[in-house]
């Protein structure tokens, strides 16, 4: 056991789970915002992402775009298809109703990732760019340079995220919404535009993540499910709605992950995850960061 | 008096279908929506009655499939003895699930998060073990007859499928007239206001937690016996969750007879997809996830939600005869 304890070895791994946990941040900020927000927990985020990633690699593939040009047009395009969801389809299917929300949300889930098996099958797809294979040195370690710009786009994405929903009208809108919808709507705001614009930024995060995850990733129909479970744990460990949570809690899991996959091997390592999740749900359900249960 | 006259001649009709046709392709569709039924009744009895929706049932039914298969495979039980043990895990399995969660207060979202995750861990696990066979999933060998629990032609299962479906409604009408599903039913609808008549929601909806997963365990042990063969993605994986949830909900959440005439329009919508469009991989789900939106869309009180709204329209037309 000394021996995977040993910094050399630990220290790479922790370098790794960073760089994913902040990709996992980018996916939980989009559910924390939507949670906080329309106070609904959407199940079809992790089929969501699954379709932004065959979206870059869509471009990758017939137009040969590089994934980290892509961006502007996954997250607009994202963005797009978030905000017709909710206007066309959640929010006239609530009637009022969580439960309904969450099997609706439940529903274009299955359909996405059915679609996507449809036109791809199950095969698992990667792309190759020139720089796959670069590797960067920092200290012991040897870090993909794929990961590295991931680490550097989600944080930046993330601030900005912070910067529109602290600083901005819209997020002025939003936060009204969230916490006082009827007053909100009695200042003049339109609510349900805001509930389509926070869903469709929700999506857009999911863009922007893709385009960081792919060079260093796959796609495949499930891979959606993969990242579902985590993003919810980060959401809850952080705390529902609580954007710092989801950064802070984004990171954590990374590295949990990452070192529990090494110490009890890459299938068990995902359990340590939702052993979390499990924990976290009955005992502290308000998460780290969050202010109401 | 009303459901148990309903429920007797359901059991003559299919029972007397099951012994008349000889047709395998008739039968084999009887076992499979039977199968259906079964599975949107052991969710019905929580998810309709309590209004705990739960996203993993598969937990209940994988923990009853591979008891089903690893109490004959490892401790060389009798099938029939099998079943009983595969019907308590399961019933075990949700006693464990339903305490915690109910324990620490889930509802809504939470709970379905909580059962999703349990079920994942449970698939992970089941990955990962040296008694489930890992990945490569456990074979059950060919012994057809009576005393294994095994049978030549679907008709066997029919019988089998029918008595635990049978037994589902039972239970099920049983909830609509006694007080226990009187008190289940006041949780779903208003928790607080339950708690504040006298009523214990943590024990009620644990007790409902178990008789579905028990229900969901007879489906798994089925599923064992029928097929020979289960892996971790068909024991635990979101499929069955989703077939479960899915007929109760498309039929109508909290009735009767719900969740059978909801499994039959899947189970029929399925063939003629099957038919249209050849086993396409995916195309099902893309018609059952289109289907669950739509429901909740524009029928959110289901197929038998209908069948009430056109009565109480009749009642209000002439003189009510409820």
């Amino acid at each position: 056991m000394s021996s995977i304890l040993d910094f050399g070895i630990l220290f790479p791994s922790l370098l790794n789970g960073l760089t994913t946990g902040a990709v996992y941040a980018l996916v939980a900020l989009g559910l924390t915002l939507i949670y906080g927000v329309l106070h609904i927990i959407n199940f079809a985020h992790g089929a969501a992402l699954m379709l932004a990633l065959y979206g870059v690699y869509l471009l990758r593939t017939h137009f040969g775009w590089d994934p980290y040009l892509s961006l502007p047009v996954m997250v607009a395009g994202m963005f797009a298809l978030g905000y017709a969801l909710q206007r066309v389809v959640i929010n006239r299917a609530s009637h009022g109703k969580d439960e309904n929300i969450l099997l609706v949300t439940l529903g274009l889930a299955i359909v996405m990732e059915n679609l996507a098996l449809l036109a791809f099958k199950s095969d698992t797809r990667s792309i190759e760019t020139a720089y796959t294979l670069t590797t960067v040195p920092i200290g012991p370690a040897m870090i993909a340079l794929p990961k590295l710009i991931a680490f550097a786009g989600a944080l930046a994405v993330a601030a900005m995220l912070l910067w529109v929903v602290r600083r901005t009208d819209l997020g002025r809108a939003i936060r009204a919404v969230a916490k006082e919808k009827q007053g909100a709507r009695l200042m003049g705001i339109d609510v349900e535009h805001v509930y389509a614009m926070s869903y469709g930024i929700g999506l857009a995060c999911l863009g922007a993540a893709a385009c960081f995850l792919l060079p260093a990733y796959y796609v495949n129909p499930q891979v959606g499910s993969g990242f579902v479970l985590v993003a919810f744990t980060i959401v809850v460990l952080g705390g529902m709605g609580s954007f710092t949570g989801a950064l802070v809690g984004g990171l954590l899991i990374g590295v949990v992950e990452s070192v529990c996959g090494l110490l009890l091997g890459d299938s068990l390592g995902q359990v340590g995850i939702y052993m979390i999740f499990i924990a976290v749900l009955l005992f502290r359900p308000q998460g780290l960061f969050g202010e109401r249960a | 008096m009303k459901d148990v006259a309903a429920i007797a001649l359901f059991v003559l009709v299919i029972g007397a279908a099951a012994v008349a046709l000889d047709s395998g392709v008739a039968l084999t569709f009887m076992m499979m929506a039977l199968y259906a039924t079964l599975l949107a009744q052991a969710w019905n009895l929580l998810g309709g009655f309590g209004g705990q929706f739960s996203f993993g049932h598969a937990l209940f039914f994988g923990s009853g499939a591979y008891v089903q298969a690893i109490a004959q495979l490892s401790g060389g039980l009798n099938a029939w003895l099998a079943l009983a043990l595969a019907v308590g895990s399961a019933a075990l399995v949700a006693l464990g699930v339903g305490a915690l969660a109910f324990r620490y207060g889930l509802k809504g979202s939470y709970f379905a998060l909580v059962t999703l995750a349990f079920a994942e861990v449970f698939r992970i696990v089941a990955l990962s073990l040296p008694f489930t066979g890992g990945g490569v999933g456990l074979m059950l060998p060919l012994r057809a007859s009576a005393a294994n629990l095994q049978f030549g032609s679907p008709r066997g299962y029919v019988l089998l499928l029918l008595a635990f479906v049978t037994l589902a409604l039972m239970v099920t009408a049983w909830l609509r007239h006694s007080r226990f599903g009187a008190r289940l039913q006041a949780i779903r609808d208003n928790e607080d206001a339950a708690r504040a008549l006298g009523i214990a929601p943590f024990q009620v909806k644990l007790a409902a937690c178990v008789l579905s997963g028990a229900f969901m365990g007879a489906a798994g042990a089925f599923y064992a016996q029928a097929f020979q063969y289960i892996d971790p993605a068909l024991a635990f994986g979101p499929t069955t969750s989703v077939e479960a949830l899915l007929g109760a909900i498309v039929g109508g959440m909290g009735t009767l007879w719900g969740p059978v005439l909801g499994a039959l329009s899947l189970h029929l919508l399925s063939e003629a997809t099957r038919n249209l469009f050849g086993a396409l991989p995916g195309i099902n789900m893309v018609i059952y996830g289109s289907v669950l939106v739509l429901i909740v869309m524009f029928m959110p009180r289901g197929i038998a939600g209908l069948g009430l709204s056109v009565r109480a329209f009749w009642g209000r037309q002439g003189a009510g005869d409820d």
